[in-house]
């Protein structure tokens, strides 16, 4: 890692506000550090450097205070933290890791959030992802990457009526504006 | 819409998230110097297009992002079952009597 330091300054590339219709919530979420970590045999080593166990059960989730870790792939995990840790976990998980072979890649930049919330949030979310989302199907918990139309996600029910959405910046406004016109049809009927 | 089993994610998942990767187990060969041109020829380009049960490769793309392989009838699209990349092919005609004998 290079001394330099940079500071970039991360806007949202959202620039709507948070607002609510029909009982559903949008908001953009704020920053987050995002990692991706890869390589199954580093994963007990990553556990007590993240502090949350890195879920080894497809589909699931774990958090501990602030951070949580996204089971994305058998040996690829998505971990979200805090800007806060921005300045010291990277570098504490990598040397944590050292040991084992992973590859650790900061992608804070490369994404955003979406947090989409409230009683009418399956149906509109079911308006453009393919999956059931049902609690039976889908609970509190379960993250995945899927389809949002044309664009690729990361869903992850945080709560019973409340979704996290992880979506590439550039794709974002996308997300966003089409959430926003099936919304407005939902509270109009 | 198609549901395709994904045995890496242990699930049912929409197609829409899956990528087809061509006919699975066919293994390069060790030494391609040493082969002769008919067979690289073979490896290379020669399917075998059955009408029926057919061993395939497809990635969850939009999923775990995993390669994996699944057996399917090339008729009805119907996918008989799909396993872990690495695992051994299934036997094909078993599965057929068994399509057969559930008609």
């Amino acid at each position: 890692m290079s001394d330099a330091t940079i500071t970039a300054a991360r806007r949202s590339p959202l620039s709507a506000e948070a607002s609510s219709l029909g009982g559903v919530t949008l908001t953009p979420g704020a920053p987050l550090l995002r990692l991706i970590l890869r390589g199954a045999e580093a994963a007990e080593a990553a556990d007590t450097a993240f502090g949350a166990d890195l879920p080894r059960r497809p589909n699931r989730s774990a958090t501990a205070g602030e951070r949580a870790a996204l089971w994305l792939g058998p040996d690829e995990w998505l971990l979200l933290a805090p800007e806060s840790d921005a300045a010291s976990l990277p570098a504490s998980l990598a040397s944590a890791l050292a040991q084992a072979p992973h590859a650790l890649v900061n992608v804070s930049h490369r994404q955003t959030a979406i947090l989409v919330s409230g009683s009418g949030v399956e149906p509109l979310l079911n308006a453009f992802v393919p999956l059931e989302l049902t609690e039976a199907a889908f609970p509190v918990g379960m993250a995945t990457r899927t389809i949002f139309e044309k664009a690729e996600i990361v869903l992850w029910r945080t709560g019973s009526a409340a979704f996290h959405i992880e979506v590439w910046r550039s794709f974002a406004p996308y997300v966003w504006e089409l959430l926003e016109a099936v919304r407005r049809e939902n509270a109009a009927n | 819409m198609l549901l395709i089993r994904c045995p890496v994610c242990e699930m049912d998942r929409p197609e829409l998230e899956f990528r087809y990767g061509g006919e699975a187990h066919i293994a390069r060969p060790l030494d391609p110097s040493k082969v002769s041109d008919e067979e690289w020829a073979d490896f290379l380009y020669f399917r075998t297009n059955p009408k029926g049960l057919h061993v395939e490769r497809w990635r969850h793309t939009a999923g775990c992002g995993r390669f994996f392989n699944a057996v399917r009838h090339t008729v009805t699209d119907r996918f008989v079952t799909t396993y872990k990349s690495g695992e051994p092919r299934p036997d094909l005609e078993a599965l057929a009597r068994k399509l057969e004998s559930a008609r």
